[in-house]
């Protein structure tokens, strides 16, 4: 293979699947922490929305997209917050509370940005020199490569694991299961805010109303397929990504006969592999066994 | 999701009746405009109708009340609000609104509407709409002329008839000026996401780039965004739709298909002010200019006198019937 078949590769098939799959990554990252801390997640839209709007803004107001990602990620943390507020102090059933979290993004984002930029619709466009060019695929791997070994090798991952699986035993060990709680739904929020930030300052030039589109509801459906383990739920948002790059690519394309493939068959397709992999290559997904008790 | 959505349009209906309850009650003419979710700032469809209803405020001192529906299930109780306040006139706006509309007007026989982008064939319904594939023809023939690899590509939001008309309008165009142009085909997805998803928009215009087209029409909301971008990042270039969107990326957007709402909305409520507005179904084409392609400063070096000249040799054609662009509607009733 010479040089230029290698650079069409990667630029027709390596670079568009990792970019696809790197809001997805962070948020199902985020997710499978706090999921695994015993807490469930579906908030991860909303802490993806706070995240793009912030992002963009910050990235806007400082010209560093740099800034304006940890921003993103810090902005999930605070809406994190609040959604712990709910269910761990006022112990709110989390469905019910992730979902108010999601519709309080979808409104917020918005109304400041009619505040800022006279505009329900989008905020102002980032200019060309203050947007990302690789960096958040290089983020990515350095958080997935974090992600894995404190999850396998660290005393912090043993223990929020435990707060998940078994909260009781933690308690007796005389570690807080409340603090490990609260510590995955601030991991939830910042991956999320980050996964944010990826769509708004890296994929597009500014943030767009509901510009997540259910990427935090795709992301959680990771976390199942990965088994809540850090590298399957990567893998698995790959998969979904290689799926999106080859959907992309498919659209169109005669395959057989004189017709196209209709769009919609092509649009299934990563429904279907997930339905697939679920049933048949993976086998069962436990959840963790504490998962959205409340004691 | 759905839940969340009922719950969003329980949100909205609190809001418009709070904004109803202020509502002065003399006799000045109250218009209600329904938008669908992209919200009255997509720069786009919702937009220009939005600047229709602003103009007619001001101008033709009406009493506004725009909402946005958070989504399908929510227009028919905010059409019914406005009903139910007894506005002179509800302004839906988009083929989603279709059912909600001839509903309402059955529900309440004495109310006018004017359903835009649809046919509702009630008695007291104007419908309004767009001869979309004109305006997309003499874009696409725009993009033929200015395309030198031979290639171009069509991106749609959501996979729906209207967006195919744009997009066999287009075809048409372009073949016209090179029988032997390819158009590479996209569209976002099947779901009202496909209006708001600019990553996937960037994506899909990237592969299309990619490909070897140099111009790209997109016909997909706030996500025409995301086109614009990769336009931009890749040096080619990129058709707006709907409202003017030159702007945008001064030198990568060739033009933009205009798409008149704002013309529409004023026209209908300035015709109910002068009590002339009648039911039955209005198009609007190439030749009133409710559908056009946008020439100004930003595009101005883009857009040749030649080529102007070229395009409104196919504007003459198609008012006169020499030239006949496909209708997606028209086939679909056929086949």
């Amino acid at each position: 293979m010479d040089e230029s078949q290698f650079e069409h590769i990667l630029s027709t098939w390596v670079l568009p699947v990792l970019r696809v799959s790197t809001p997805l990554i962070f948020a199902a990252l985020g997710g499978m922490w706090c999921e695994r801390s015993g807490i469930v997640q579906i908030g991860l839209e909303g802490f993806m929305l706070v995240g793009a709007f912030f992002g963009a803004v910050s990235t806007l107001y400082f010209s560093n997209p740099y800034l304006g990602f940890l921003i993103a990620g810090i902005a999930g943390v605070m809406l994190s917050l609040l959604f712990g507020l709910g269910v761990l102090k006022f112990r709110a059933n989390q469905i019910v509370a992730a979902t108010a979290t999601n519709l309080f993004a979808l409104g917020v984002t918005p109304f400041f940005s009619k505040i800022w930029y006279d505009s329900t619709g989008s905020t102002a466009p980032i200019p060309t020199e203050s947007q990302f060019k690789v960096a958040p695929l290089y983020l990515m791997g350095l958080t997935v490569l974090i992600s894995t070994i404190l999850f396998h090798y660290s005393k912090f991952g043993l223990r929020l694991r435990f707060a998940g699986e078994h909260p009781k035993a933690l308690e007796s060990a005389g570690v807080s299961v409340l603090n490990k709680r609260w510590q995955g739904i601030m991991i939830s929020g910042f991956l999320a805010g980050l996964a944010g930030g990826t769509l708004s300052i890296y994929l597009s030039s500014s943030f767009i109303r509901n510009m997540s589109s259910g990427r935090g509801f795709i992301a959680l459906a990771a976390v199942i397929l990965g088994k809540w383990k850090p590298i399957p739920t990567v893998l698995a948002c790959l998969l979904f990504g290689i799926t999106e790059a080859v959907q992309i690519r498919l659209q169109g394309v005669v395959l057989w006969g004189s017709e196209p493939v209709p769009v919609q068959w092509i649009q299934i397709l990563p429904y279907l592999i997930t339905i697939v992999v679920l049933a048949g290559a993976v086998g069962r997904s436990y959840a963790p066994k504490g998962l959205g008790q409340v004691e | 999701m759905s839940k969340i959505k009922n719950k969003c349009a329980l949100f909205g209906m609190v809001g418009l009746l709070t904004s109803l309850l202020a509502t002065p009650s003399w006799a000045e003419l109250k218009v209600g405009l329904v938008l669908d979710s992209a919200g009255k700032d997509d720069k786009s469809f919702n937009s220009t109708a939005y600047d229709g209803m602003k103009r007619a405020e001001k101008e033709l001192g009406i009493v506004a009340k725009t909402v946005e529906a958070p989504d399908p299930s929510s227009y028919e109780t905010l059409q019914r609000a406005f009903a139910d306040k007894k506005f002179d006139l509800i302004i839906a706006i988009g083929f989603l609104q279709l059912d909600a509309v001839k509903k309402n007007a059955a529900r309440y026989p004495d109310q006018k509407f004017l359903l835009i982008d649809s046919d509702a064939q009630m008695p007291n319904v104007r419908s309004v709409m767009f001869e979309e594939q004109e305006g997309s023809y003499l874009v696409g023939a725009l993009a033929a002329m200015h395309s030198k690899t031979g290639k171009i590509g069509f991106m749609g939001g959501m996979d729906v008839p209207l967006i195919r008309r744009f997009q066999l309008g287009y075809e048409a165009g372009a073949k016209k000026i090179n029988p032997k142009i390819e158009i590479l085909i996209n569209y976002l997805g099947v779901t009202a996401e496909a209006w708001s998803n600019t990553p996937k928009a960037k994506e899909l215009a990237l592969a299309q780039y990619n490909r070897g087209a140099d111009v790209i029409f997109v016909a997909a909301g706030n996500s025409g965004m995301g086109v614009f971008d990769a336009a931009e990042a890749q040096n080619k270039l990129a058709i707006g739709v709907d409202s003017n969107q030159d702007g945008i990326k001064p030198g990568h957007i060739l033009t933009s298909m205009l798409k008149r709402g704002d013309e529409v909305v004023f026209d209908s409520i300035k015709l109910l002010k002068e009590g002339k507005l009648t039911p039955g179904l209005f198009r609007y084409g190439v030749k009133t200019k409710g559908v056009d392609y946008s020439v100004d400063s930003f595009n101005a070096k883009l857009v040749s006198a030649d080529d102007r000249k070229k395009l409104e040799e196919l504007r003459a054609g198609i008012i006169s019937g020499k030239i006949s662009v496909p209708d997606y509607y028209v086939i679909q009733k056929k086949k």
